[in-house]
């Protein structure tokens, strides 16, 4: 029996196992690839190998000097990359001290926490594109909502061009992206808290202890292997972030991340093999950060 | 409606063995009960029989014919689970229809057979319900009756009744009971760690301990003459009291806290022996006849019909004594209590019984 | 003190849902607006006007974008959930060698940077001549929503029990038959769940729709959307854009608010409870 069963389960996991080839190891493979290669994005078939020619190489000017270009060296690329950890840092953070305000509250009983719990999804469920148009307008310098608002009640002396203006462009798109993804996490760290039991906090409160002492010696170290899974599965989605940057601030080097480096090299600029360089550094990246949260998650594998 | 043989039965998961080569010759029409503490195997040899799990040395035979290699369709088994394990979202009728079409029976086939399992088992008025709707004992007897309408050769009963409450545990022993007398020709293999069960419904017991047979026999086998300690302490409610026991220069038995030595007639040497006696079989001694037995009563638990009394004989457990609920018995107070000679057993220091030569 | 306390306990909940609903509700009273009313900052709806949506609706390519963005997730959801649940099947319920290392290389899939493959997906989609077609997208789509799917099956599947399976074996099915037509029907829940979150992540992506397509008739709704301008950028129509905004969000938002239970279950399940 056990043998016809595994060959069973082989043929019932081959087609997931070669679409999952297809869609994901053989491109994965064909971008590193592409990334040692001169290839453009009009004549992919003539790429040709050039090593790490991409990552970095010595161009000289012919008369013994000369200067060290590609990826390692590009100003663009670094400009990016700390865009995107700056971008991570504080939108991860503020989430998650956001997030586990609202998780508390939600972990709380009271009437309409359905209500609640449904209404706190919303911003999930809104695709990025549209929540970065919806704030696009409410940051809208001359007819903005948020502008108004800030003169209304005097914290803004003079409307500010949140978008444009490269003070600001970077705070805007975290604003969006917590707005966004603060729900999300809420939900990861609620689903944390539900699993504290609830007779830990009767003994608590048995032995006197009071709220706040409550929150810093229970609660927090008790939900701490899910907070930090969600900081990890956070972090994951924030350092591609894409849709954001793309829409709310097009062209904008004080806000250009990783992954909109990579897409405008491998379409806009014709740069394909050195796009493809570049998202193979964005690769490694994540995929540390991935072993991470398996580590972390300690999940049950069997 | 079929003879089982196992021949040096084996089964390893990784590489811890679970079952250490079980023999065993079951006739056909029999109901064998499978008993043995939590781990011992019995579920996993049970498994084995179903096909539900491989052979991993020996030869198992179905009339004489190896099945090691069938799967269990083709075995011709029907088989009732511990959770009764029936399709949530199938109704009864088509729960008991399931396996009857998937092995290509007609439509009128399956009707017949299905509304005659019902009629025994009195499920005709619950045939169009789901199984939530059931109550425990309706489940299992839903469960039940998916088995027989696949008209099994051989039926095999995992824990089937250990979910029920005690009531309704005992309601359905009978029914199984009068199951077994009513297909004469089916073959019941009953898996169980309750001795009642055991001992009520079983043609023949298998005791099972650490994936081996300790003992195979009739029920009152079992109970009259254990081959070890071990079936001595595990069949028997309140369990057998074990005395460590020396043999005395006359080759007399001398348990230990005992008022005199036994002469059980046995040729015995090796001196850490253990003389079991049932709690039952003991009785209070008459003013002036010897008794086996004295010590301080401990503790007297009341069962109403009788009276479980722990006597202290200055061994490190106690003595049990099982007596009638008229019995004098108070805490504090002596007891001298003597048992039959034929009730006493004699264990050698492997556990084996040593009986009289 | 108690009252206090819930008092601020309340205001509390205001102030998340106030967070969280404000830019929707902004969105919806914008969307209703035109002319100059549009350019004046308001709290409370004042105007009730159709216009925007009769622009977005009525003209151009937006409907078949909406259309082109609820075939490609169907599709996507349809063919993850297939492909998953028979997947799931030998994941969760059959012992062999290499199992666990292939539930970890599915789940580091899902957590893949999709700009990690943009460049080789988009060789193989030219290599198939599917450059600005929706099977692009179906295609490439299943890279997020396949590994989530098997995952969260695999979970649910797991937790199924033993003996229901022993018990159809012992009534002769085959796998095919224990997936189909024992476990298929109480994996439902499961399966609505998965099956809705592959939706709204595939409804909602945006780097492959961008890049895998071209012309205003293939695209989905979010491109279309992001395309949306004016002449300049003093000119970009608001009220439209926020118009086609409510038009792809609201379905989203009805099946949170139906569903928002599942969705939870299923979310936590994806990250946290493994």
């Amino acid at each position: 029996m056990g043998a016809s069963r595994r060959r069973a389960a082989l043929l019932f996991l081959a087609p997931m196992l070669l679409t999952l080839a297809l869609v994901a190891g053989w491109p994965l493979a064909r971008t590193i690839w592409f990334g040692f290669t001169d290839a453009s994005l009009t004549d992919l078939d003539g790429a040709a190998w050039i090593g790490l020619g991409n990552y970095l190489d010595w161009l000289p000017y012919g008369d013994g000097s000369g200067e060290w270009i590609g990826l390692l060296v590009d100003r663009q690329w670094w400009r990016a990359v700390w865009n995107t950890l700056v971008f991570t840092f504080v939108t991860v953070s503020v989430e998650t001290a956001l997030g586990l305000a609202i998780a508390l509250v939600l972990n709380a009983d009271f009437p309409m926490r359905g209500v609640v719990r449904a209404a706190v999804l919303v911003p999930w469920a809104i695709p990025t594109v549209v929540s970065a148009k919806m704030w696009a307008w409410m940051l809208n310098d001359q007819f903005g909502i948020i502008n108004d608002l800030g003169m209304k009640l005097g914290l803004l002396s003079a409307p500010v061009a949140w978008v444009a203006s490269p003070d600001t462009a970077m705070v805007a798109v975290m604003l969006v992206d917590i707005w966004k993804s603060t729900p999300f996490m809420a939900l990861l760290i609620l689903a944390g808290l539900q699993m504290i039991p609830r007779d830990i906090y009767e003994a608590a409160r048995i032995d006197g202890v009071n709220p706040i002492m409550t929150f810093w010696r229970v609660t927090l170290p008790l939900a701490a292997p899910a907070i930090l899974v969600a900081v990890i599965f956070r972090a994951l989605d924030a350092l591609r972030v894409f849709d954001i940057v793309y829409v709310l601030t097009p062209n904008n080097s004080e806000t250009r991340t990783m992954s909109v480096f990579v897409q405008e090299n491998l379409f806009q600029f014709d740069q394909f093999s050195y796009g493809s360089a570049a998202s193979t550094l964005l690769f490694l990246v994540i995929a540390m950060i991935t072993l991470a949260y398996i580590r972390a998650a300690r999940l049950n594998l069997d | 409606m079929a003879q089982l043989t196992l021949k040096n039965i084996r089964k390893s998961f990784g590489k811890a063995e679970v079952i250490h080569g079980i023999d065993l010759e079951i006739t056909k029409g029999e109901l064998v009960v499978f008993v043995g503490p939590s781990g011992c195997g019995k579920s996993t040899l049970l498994r084995l029989i179903a096909g539900l799990e491989e052979i991993t040395a020996g030869e198992m035979l179905f009339d004489g014919r190896s099945v090691n290699n069938l799967p269990p369709k083709e075995r011709g088994i029907a088989m009732v689970f511990q959770s009764y394990a029936l399709y949530p979202h199938m109704s009864v009728f088509d729960n008991m229809a399931f396996g009857l079409k998937l092995a290509g029976s007609g439509r009128e086939a399956v009707r017949e057979r299905i509304m005659e399992a019902a009629r025994l088992l009195e499920l005709e008025s619950m045939l169009d319900r789901k199984p939530r709707e059931l109550s425990g004992g309706q489940r299992q007897r839903v469960a039940i009756g998916r088995a027989i309408v696949r008209n099994p050769r051989v039926f095999l009963f995992d824990e089937p009744l250990s979910n029920l409450d005690a009531a309704l545990r005992g309601q359905m022993r009978v029914e199984i009971a009068k199951l077994h007398e009513r297909m004469t020709d089916t073959t019941m293999i009953y898996v169980t760690h309750d001795q009642v069960e055991a001992m009520t419904l079983a043609d023949r017991i298998v005791v099972l301990r650490d994936g081996q047979v300790e003992q195979v026999g009739t029920p009152m086998e079992l109970y009259l003459r254990p081959a070890t300690r071990f079936v001595a302490e595990f069949i028997g409610s309140p369990a057998m009291n074990i005395v460590p026991a020396t043999v005395t220069d006359e080759g007399k038995v001398l348990p230990r806290g005992a008022a005199a030595p036994v002469a059980l007639g046995a040729s015995l040497n090796g001196t850490s022996l253990g003389l079991g006696v049932r709690p039952e079989d003991l009785t209070i001694a008459q003013d002036g006849a010897p008794s086996l037995f004295e010590g301080r009563i401990t503790l007297v638990e009341h069962l109403g019909e009788t009276q479980l009394v722990h006597l202290d004989v200055g061994n490190d457990a106690p003595l049990i004594v099982k007596l009638p609920r008229t019995a004098a018995a108070e805490r504090g107070h002596m007891l001298r209590v003597s048992a039959p000679r034929e009730t006493l057993h004699l264990f050698d220091d492997t556990g084996r019984a040593v009986r009289a030569a | 003190m108690a009252t206090i306390r819930k008092i601020a306990f309340w205001l509390l909940v205001a102030l998340i849902l106030l967070f969280t609903l404000f830019p929707f509700y902004y969105a919806v009273l914008t969307s209703l607006e035109s002319g100059t009313a549009l350019f004046t900052p308001n709290y409370l709806p004042e105007t009730f006007d159709l216009s925007n949506y009769r622009q977005v609706l009525g003209r151009g390519a937006f409907p078949t974008n909406v259309l082109n963005s609820v075939l490609v997730a169907a599709a996507t959801v349809a063919i993850s959930l297939f492909l998953g649940l028979t997947a799931s099947f030998a994941l969760a319920r059959v012992p062999f060698r290499g199992r666990k290392l292939l539930l970890l290389t599915v789940l580091s899939v899902s957590m893949f940077p999709q700009i990690a493959v943009l460049a080789g997906l988009f060789e193989v989609v030219r290599a198939f001549g599917l450059y600005n077609s929706l099977f692009s997208l179906i295609m490439s789509y299943l890279i997020f929503t396949l590994p989530f799917t098997v995952w969260v099956l695999t979970t649910f599947m797991r937790d199924l029990p033993v003996e229901i399976e022993e018990a159809a074996i012992v009534d002769g099915a085959s796998p095919w038959i224990i997936v189909t037509r024992v476990f298929l029907p109480l994996m439902w829940p499961a399966m609505v769940t998965t099956g809705l979150l592959a939706f709204i992540q595939a409804w909602n992506e945006f780097i492959f729709a961008l890049t895998f397509v071209s012309s205003s008739d293939t695209r989905t709704a979010p491109v279309a959307i992001a395309m949306i301008s004016g002449t300049s950028a003093q000119e970009t129509p608001w009220g439209a854009i926020m118009a086609a905004s409510v038009v792809v969000t609201a379905p989203l938002i009805i099946l949170v608010l139906i569903f928002q239970r599942r969705i939870a279950a299923g979310l936590t399940a994806g990250g946290v409870k493994g």
